[in-house]
């Protein structure tokens, strides 16, 4: 079934249920997304997705929209533009974004969102932030919620949409609300088993490897100089498949590419930080 | 789910009010065989209550226990319990004052009393008293209120209170009941424009003998459910919650769903700030709701209903209980209800604490154990709601119309069914787009606030004269997320498309009365406090926007406006207006831009 | 997986063994499917279970034949299917007949209610896949225990179509692989029989070499030839059998035995350690180019992102030079260059180019040509009406009970696994600090602790009829009374090889790691 809609003007002929995220996409429109990955199901919490349809009251989210019959849209209007400023402006404003992934920090630029625009003056307190300390709890993963724009994905990773461990949950609410596992209690002490698919799907740094924050933190990171390769676990017969980012002949991350049939962008312990035996010289003792 | 190494273990008062809820833990017959039973998750929120009711607080321990019986992983919990703010995951004093500082009460010097309470109980010291300042508690018409939370005993409401009467209360052992409390002590202060429908039982003992037989399910069960379809057509009944749609359409996208296991929800998580409505249906009228309900089972197929009700009204919680149990010994709730050939049953949940459960989908959420926070819809109710399944829901006052539409007059036990129905009369009330009657809670700055019955479209202006405020009186329409009206609106008729097309909203039929002197600024800022308060912090526009709009009238007060603040609010508005997943985000802008608009706030 | 209405995980702990494969298994919980897990351990698989059958180590024979003659019991078997697609249905039928409900709870421990409830729900169930691994095959009756599964999915359909069928997960990522090249005693690449002389010559005269007639020895019969010294030289690539092979002490002594033993792995492992020669081999995964074949036949390219260490060289080259130190030059041969060559001699790669596997996530064999697109599923044919090609065969098997007999001295029945962030012996895992990783302990029930007065984290003494060891303990719930679990991820730790028996299937020549009779002793 298919249905025919119109998009800036333009009609267009869609499957019926995509959402109208693909549905843009596929006629070469861009529209950020933060809180949408490929293999996750669409929670539309950022809201910078949105996109105006004819009969709407309000702006609809294109990521889990889905296009039906003679649904009429604007992408780029300047009602749409608008929230989407905002809401990049909010976040900016709020978070320590300077991490995040590359199309973030250009959406930014390209809406022309000014967080300066939300501090206070003298006499007044600052403006709400999410800063606090960094989380270094164990050997493998580095929390550091100042950087979290509370996209849900880490939560969707851990629990039923990949690896359903529920080691972590949103706490507390409204702008209190923050990742974190019960009572907030140490990762080692948690349900967590470490599979990094929380770290797999973070859009902003906020979960990274603790080999990727200690170059970072020495000034060491150095993205130019890398290169990521895609190849098979060597562990067990599923078969997924890995990104090792290498730099100076060292991996430095691993990930996992969401569209693979087998792995789905998801890994586990042994794959995602079990790689390191290959840096081993092998011993020459005999 | 796996079993995880136990860090925590609950004390036995803690396996106490825990086995209270879930039953005794049963181990399994065998060591050699496990078999999984269907999921419990949605007993989570009254395990939590049950918890906080009798050991005060949810302990690593409580959770540890609940993640082993419901198979709910501790992080889960913790995030449930963590969303309400009824629900302390630390140690609590063994009594709580709640102390509402919205409206009305503040408007009779709400944050005073918290401020003397605090000094003279010194705030969870020695005192064992913790004061809490709340959002609105739904008693504006005996404003100042107080909700009190004692631990291993019981939960009440305070009203018209002072510090004194206070402290005198948690002195006094028999304040132990919410039927014993001094709320029930209070006027009903229930008022009508023209003849009482709606408010009719209001001051009669609610009981069944009162209430009579249950005239209008009997009238649909012989009729059929087409025959009620037909009649809610009808009568053009809009829902009362404030989105006001259509409510026959509701039931017969419900009727008519492909699915088979279908619910029926009574909003009664009454929350909007100056909204205390459909507490004194819930508490004086239960009934009313229950046949409705009833009706509705009969009507939508559904077998199950949920009442959730808001968590501060213990007296409504505890008369509803009272009432679903008379009327399942009466043989009208149940199995075979009137000698129907279905079967449909009542349970009550208590919110938490969260505004936000208001909202219909977050209300679903609640029930099944999660996190108050809103759906996105598409999937509407009828078609995907309580655990997946379409569900009506109505609010309290909708769900009361229904029998009075069904069977008008028939109240006493000697009279017969109905033939007739009162849907041709419940239109003959009411404007062009809004029929009937509607409850008003006028509250503030007036001699007579209280629940006011009136038809709709009955000018503003009369409704404050009936309430006694006078003329420069200011009003804010439909609550904090509502408008203020400004002076040459006073005599809007109250009607969904009159007040609509004035940029206003009945919303929840709140009325709030503001004495002209008073300082709108600082309602203005415990507005935008209230909705940075209750946003559930799901989407950025409502969760960074509201807080960003507190910041914003705060520097607006501290320094006056200039137009890049004013600016910043415009923007702030339309992305929190155009881009929030639920009504609580579009509409938190909307009291501060009415102030605008009206001069009140420049 | 994610399509199917029921999976039955018999002798897999799979949350842990197979992480991501067990993701897709949850994800056919959430569209509905059951899951059902027989395993002596209530493992965090079965954690998740809507029904789990604990059954005794060792007798899931008894339990699959109980199943199996409830099934026709209940008249819940596929007469359909069975009368066209099978044969031998009468002989096992009347075979099993005395596997009953009472008869298997015996055996099994499993109550018969729960038997009964895995009969009815799998014969009931409109599609179901079984999936298996080590603790079926790591037994002395491996292949009939295979064969007992499989009589199952006969009886009721249960293969050969979408959502359906018999699903062994791999253990390591090219085990699959292995198998597929020929890495067998028996089969050259493409499973084809090395004692056919025209498939012989197929390959002889491509590598211009003559191919030996006669099938070779697996694993079990080379330590057999080591024993009665028929076997004297032994070239290891790629497997640490110092530690990971039963009766360790003996093995051992057998590898430092040997005239010649050369070693070629990518670290100097326990085995490498006992070499004369010691080959420092590139890590496959990261430091070479080539393929590997996962569990579901899934061919993909691994990529080379880093430079060998040291000396270290990818194992192609290694083998490639000492050929030619053997006097064959084979030249400098690329990886694509042989799997070339492979696509022409095993018919099922034909259609796998590089440039193919490239694009598509992998290619599942068979997959004949450039326009096949490999396959989802086998065994299709059973469902062609008539059936095309041989009708499958149920294979009856008897169940016996393992051989390390429990007895008043060795009372404690101890089985061997493996946990979610470790693997085999430890050459990979070993390498990174893991925040779950305990010190390796022996899991017993508190019931078992009780009676032997040892408390949680004690150390206490292990003792089998082949050695004896000193452990720390765990209380754990996920054993029963009766029974302990090790891992052999750690031997430095606790050297756990040492205690299991050594008793090996005739077939697969897998010995019983599931199955070792136990003493423990407080200290």
């Amino acid at each position: 079934m298919t249905a025919t809609i119109k998009i800036n003007g333009e009609e267009c002929s869609v499957s019926e249920g995509t959402t109208l995220l693909s549905a843009c996409r596929e006629q070469g429109i861009d529209i950020p997304t933060i809180c949408n990955a490929e293999n996750l199901s669409p929670v539309n919490t950022c809201r910078v997705c949105v996109v105006e349809m004819e009969g709407s009251r309000t702006l609809v989210p294109s990521c889990s929209r889905q296009a039906a019959e003679g649904m009429v849209i604007a992408t780029h209007s300047d009602r749409v533009r608008r929230s989407r400023r905002m809401v990049l402006e909010l976040l900016a404003s709020s978070v320590d974004l300077s991490r995040s992934e590359a199309d973030l920090l250009g959406w930014i630029d390209e809406y022309e969102a000014d967080s300066s625009r939300h501090s206070s003056g003298d006499n007044l307190d600052p403006p709400a932030t999410v800063a606090q300390p960094v989380k270094l709890q164990d050997s493998l993963y580095v929390r550091d919620y100042s950087r979290c724009v509370l996209c849900y994905k880490c939560v969707q990773a851990c629990g039923e949409e990949a690896q359903n461990t529920f080691a972590i949950s949103v706490a507390d609410r409204g702008f209190a609300a923050t990742i974190s596992t019960e009572f907030d209690t140490a990762l080692p002490d948690s349900a967590c088993v470490y599979c990094g698919n929380c770290i797999g799907v973070c859009p902003t740094g906020a979960l990274i490897f603790t080999t990727e924050f200690e170059l970072r933190e020495a000034g060491e990171w150095n993205e130019e100089q890398q290169k990521v390769t895609r190849t098979v676990c060597p562990y067990c017969g599923v078969g997924c498949n890995l990104e090792l980012r290498t730099q100076d002949e060292t991996i430095v991350r691993v990930t996992s590419p969401s569209d693979h049939e087998v792995s789905h962008g998801h890994l586990c312990i042994k794959g995602r930080f079990g790689t390191g035996f290959v840096k081993t010289e092998p011993d020459t003792e005999s | 789910m796996e079993l995880l190494s136990r860090t925590a273990q609950a004390t036995a008062e803690e396996l106490s009010a825990i086995a209270g809820v879930l039953g005794e833990r049963t181990e399994q017959s065998s060591p050699r065989l496990k078999r999984r039973g269907a999921s419990r998750r949605t007993l989570l929120l009254p395990v939590l209550h049950a918890l906080r009711d009798e050991v005060g607080y949810i302990s690593e321990g409580a959770v540890q226990e609940i993640s082993e019986q419901l198979e709910v992983a501790r992080a889960d919990i913790y995030g449930v319990a963590s969303f309400y703010a009824l629900l302390p995951t630390e140690p609590q004093p063994s009594t709580t004052v709640h102390v509402c500082v919205d409206m009305a009460c503040r408007f009779t010097g709400g944050q005073r009393l918290v401020d003397d309470l605090r000094e003279t109980t010194g705030d969870g010291g020695e005192g064992d008293i913790a004061i809490h300042e709340s959002p609105c508690l739904g008693q504006c018409e005996n404003a100042p209120a107080a909700y009190i939370e004692r631990t291993g005993d019981s939960r009440f409401s305070l009203t018209g209170t002072t510090t004194k009467k206070i402290l005198e209360s948690l002195k006094s052992t028999d304040a132990s009941s919410p039927d014993a409390s001094d709320a029930t002590n209070q006027p009903l202060r229930a008022y009508s424009i023209g003849e009482a429908q709606l408010l009719r039982r209001i001051g009669i003992p609610p009981k069944l003998a009162s209430y009579g037989d249950f005239y209008a399910l009997r009238a649909a069960l012989e009729n059929g459910p087409e025959w009620v379809l037909e009649n809610l057509e009808a009568s053009q009944l809009r829902g009362r919650g404030g989105a006001a749609f259509p409510t026959a359409i509701k039931w017969r996208g419900v009727a008519e769903a492909r699915e088979s296991v279908r619910y029926v929800v009574a909003n009664a998580d009454e929350s909007e700030p100056g909204t205390f409505k459909d507490r004194l249906l819930l508490e004086n009228d239960p009934f009313s709701l229950i046949e409705a309900m009833v009706i509705a089972g009969f009507v939508t197929g559904a077998q199950k209903g949920y009442i959730y009700v808001r968590d501060e009204y213990p007296l409504a919680c505890a008369r509803i209980e009272q009432a679903c149990s008379e009327a399942v010994t009466a043989g009208l709730l149940g199995n075979q209800p009137a000698g129907g050939d279905f079967s449909f049953h009542i349970e009550l949940r208590r919110g938490a604490g969260a505004y936000i459960c208001g909202e219909e989908t977050a209300l679903f959420n609640s029930i099944e154990g999660y996190r108050g926070e809103p759906r996105s819809k598409p999937p509407f109710p009828t078609e995907s709601g309580l655990f997946g399944k379409p569900t009506l829901v109505n609010n309290v006052e909708t769900f009361a119309n229904v029998p009075l539409i069904l069977n008008p007059k028939k109240t006493g036990a000697e009279e017969t069914v109905a033939q007739e129905t009162g849907a041709e009369e419940f239109i003959q009330v009411g404007t062009e787009q809004s029929k009937g009657t509607r409850l008003f809670c006028v509250s503030g700055a007036c001699e007579y606030p209280g629940t006011y019955e009136a038809p709709l479209g009955t000018p503003l202006s009369d409704l404050l004269e009936e309430a006694g405020a006078t003329e420069s009186a200011r009003v804010l329409l439909g609550g904090a997320a509502g408008a203020f009206v400004s002076q040459d609106q006073h005599d809007v008729p109250l009607s969904f498309e009159d007040t609509s097309a004035a940029s206003l909203t009945l919303g929840s039929g709140a009325v709030i009365v503001i004495d002209p002197k008073a300082d709108m600024s600082d309602l203005l800022g415990r507005i935008t406090d209230f909705f940075a308060d209750e946003s559930c912090g799901q989407c950025v526009p409502c969760r960074v926007g509201t807080v960003r709009q507190k910041e914003s009238v705060a520097r607006i007060r501290t320094n006056g406006s200039d137009p890049t603040e004013l600016a910043l609010l415009d923007d702030l508005d339309a992305v929190m207006t155009d881009a929030s997943i639920c009504g609580l985000g579009q509409t938190a802008a909307s009291a501060i831009r009415s102030a605008r608009h009206t001069k009140i706030f420049k | 997986m994610e399509n199917t209405d029921l999976i039955v995980l018999w002798g897999s702990n799979a949350r842990e063994a197979h992480p991501i494969m067990f993701h897709r298994m949850l994800t056919g919980k959430r569209n509905g499917a059951e899951m059902i897990v027989v395993d002596p351990r209530h493992t965090s698989s079965a954690a998740f279970a809507d029904l789990w059958l604990g059954l005794d180590v060792g007798s899931d024979i008894a339990l699959a034949n109980a199943v199996g003659r409830e099934i026709i019991a209940q008249d819940l078997h596929n007469k359909e299917f069975i009368a066209n697609a099978t044969e031998g249905f009468d002989e096992y039928a009347a075979s099993v007949d005395r596997y009953t409900l009472d008869y298997a709870e015996e055996i099994t421990g499993v109550p018969a209610e729960g038997i009964a409830e895995l009969a009815r729900t799998y014969a009931k169930a409109p599609s179901a896949i079984l999936c298996w691994t080590l603790g079926i095959t790591e037994h002395h009756t491996a292949v009939e225990n295979v064969f007992s599964l499989i009589n199952l999915a006969l009886l009721c359909g249960h293969v050969g179509r979408y959502g359906s069928g018999l699903c062994p997960l791999r253990g390591q990522n090219n085990v699959q692989g292995g198998g597929d090249m020929g890495a067998l005693p028996n089969r050259l690449p493409g499973f084809q029989s090395v004692e056919d002389p025209a498939i012989r010559s197929r390959f002889e005269s491509v590598w211009g070499a003559p191919v030996p007639p006669k099938s070779g020895w697996h694993l079990a019969q080379m330590f057999e030839a080591m024993e009665s010294g028929d076997l004297r030289c032994l070239y290891v690539i790629g497997e640490n059998p110092a530690d990971s092979e039963a009766n360790a002490a003996h093995a051992r002594h057998l590898l430092t035995g040997l005239d010649h033993l050369v070693v070629q792995d990518i670290r100097l492992t326990s085995t490498a350690k006992l070499a004369d020669v010691v080959l420092p081999a590139a890590a496959s995964f990261a430091e070479t180019t080539g393929t590997v074949t996962n569990s579901e036949r899934r061919v993909q390219l691994v990529r080379a992102a880093l430079e060998p260490p040291g000396q270290a060289k990818d194992d192609l080259a290694i083998v490639s030079g000492v050929a030619s130190e053997m006097g064959t030059d084979w030249g400098e041969v690329t990886a694509e260059e042989l799997w070339d060559e492979l696509r022409t001699l095993s018919p099922m790669h034909t259609g796998m180019s590089y440039e193919r596997l490239e694009a598509n996530s992998g290619l599942r064999w068979p997959c004949g040509g450039e326009d096949d697109n490999g396959s989802l599923f086998l065994h299709g044919r059973l469902w062609d009406r008539p059936v095309s090609g041989a009708r499958a065969a149920f294979t009856f098997a008897e169940w016996r009970p393992p051989v390390d007999e429990l007895t008043e001295e060795y009372p404690i029945r101890l089985t061997t696994g493996r946990r979610l962030d470790s693997f085999n012996t430890g050459v990979q895992s070993g390498a990174y600090e893991s925040p779950i990783r305990n010190r390796e302990a022996l899991d017993i029930n508190e019931a078992d602790a009780q009676k032997l007065g040892i408390a949680d984290g004690e150390i206490v003494r292990v003792s089998s009829r082949r050695g004896s060891l000193e452990t720390p303990v765990r209380i754990a719930p996920s054993v029963h009374e009766g029974l302990a679990f090790l891992t052999f991820h750690f031997a430095d730790q606790v050297d756990t090889n040492l205690l299991v028996p050594d008793d090996w299937d005739p077939m697969s020549g897998t010995s019983e790691f599931k199955a070792a009779a136990i003493r423990i002793e407080k200290i």
